[in-house]
């Protein structure tokens, strides 16, 4: 069960998830941004980290990145694709997934604890969950704020493509208190904080990211 | 050499948070006409030689495609930097 992971120039969390996927019980393969091959991987984590510098617009360079091709092509075919923290913002970039993400509405870098509510337990990453169970992960970002029109957010909440919800503080002004959504299929899912960073005792604020990676192996098992 | 400008902005109903900064600063030096402040982007294209259409048509591809993001912006001015028209306008006085 290989899980590749992109690294993009400025990628700074590929090495988490690689252990995140390690310890959930999958293999890891570091995929190459320069590389427009996916080396027949079961599915992919689009790590967070600061892309090209986040020069232009977060994620916005990265979506042009020549294995970024496959990835649009390989998620519209069906295969399990997760974006986090910039990772989300390359999938908005390339379209995958509606709104973008602006700057934090408080102007500052914000790293916390965050509590999270499971809204859609049905998508590729969140089928280990039960339906509104509350996570606790890490959070850190400049750019968490996610915005779209109300037609999109009216759309995502109808078709119950909110993924994960923030629960007790909206830590960047997000519309709706969205902290990630999936698109209409579920198989691909952005979220803003970082489930990779939650997923050994002794480091982070538990195990609740562990579930996320666990989930996608399952669903491609099952496959 | 010719030069096309690309102006980007946050889509009005966006939050500008660095706008917005720009803004809460201004009294601070004692300019609080303002109220408010946005801030834009602004890319300069330089090709070979005199721009063309071609150029031109290129430089709205780019700006619809990597410059902006019609999610949250809009490109509001596409056009060639006439010789007379400095790359960088100048802070012009009262009367200027």
């Amino acid at each position: 069960m290989k899980i590749g992971v992109i690294t993009f120039p400025g990628s700074l969390d590929d090495a988490d998830a690689r252990r995140a996927v390690r310890i959930a019980g999958g293999e890891p393969l570091a995929l190459w941004h320069g590389d427009a091959d996916l080396h027949s991987v079961d599915a992919v984590v689009i790590p967070g980290g600061f892309s090209y510098g986040d020069y232009l617009r977060a994620g916005a360079i990265a979506r042009f990145a020549p294995v970024m091709g496959e990835v649009i092509t390989a998620a519209k075919g069906g295969l399990p694709v997760l974006g986090i923290c910039n990772g989300f913002q390359i999938l908005t970039e390339s379209h995958l997934l509606p709104g973008s993400m602006i700057q934090n509405d408080h102007r500052r870098f914000l790293c916390r604890d965050q509590v999270l509510r499971v809204e859609n337990a049905a998508t590729a990453w969140t089928n280990g969950f039960e339906a509104d169970q509350e996570i606790t992960v890490v959070l850190k970002n400049q750019d968490g704020q996610f915005v779209a029109d109300r037609d999109t957010l009216d759309r995502l909440e109808g078709e119950g493509r909110v993924a994960f919800r923030y629960v007790g503080v909206n830590p960047n002004g997000s519309s709706r208190d969205i902290a990630g959504i999936s698109n209409e299929r579920g198989n691909v899912v952005g979220l803003m904080p970082h489930p990779e960073h939650a997923v050994e005792e002794g480091f982070g604020p538990g195990l609740d990211g562990r579930t996320v990676f666990t989930s996608v192996l399952e669903q491609v098992v099952s496959a | 050499m010719g030069r096309i400008v690309v102006d980007v902005m946050l889509k009005p109903e966006i939050l500008d948070p660095q706008g917005q900064a720009v803004r809460g600063a201004l009294p601070r030096l004692g300019l609080d006409q303002f109220t408010d402040v946005r801030q834009g982007k602004r890319f300069v294209l330089s090709v070979d030689g005199e721009v063309t259409e071609t150029h031109l048509a290129s430089a709205r591809e780019a700006a619809e495609t990597l410059l902006s993001n019609p999610v949250i912006e809009d490109v509001v001015n596409v056009h060639e930097l006439t010789t007379d028209e400095p790359e960088q306008a100048p802070i012009t006085g009262a009367g200027a």
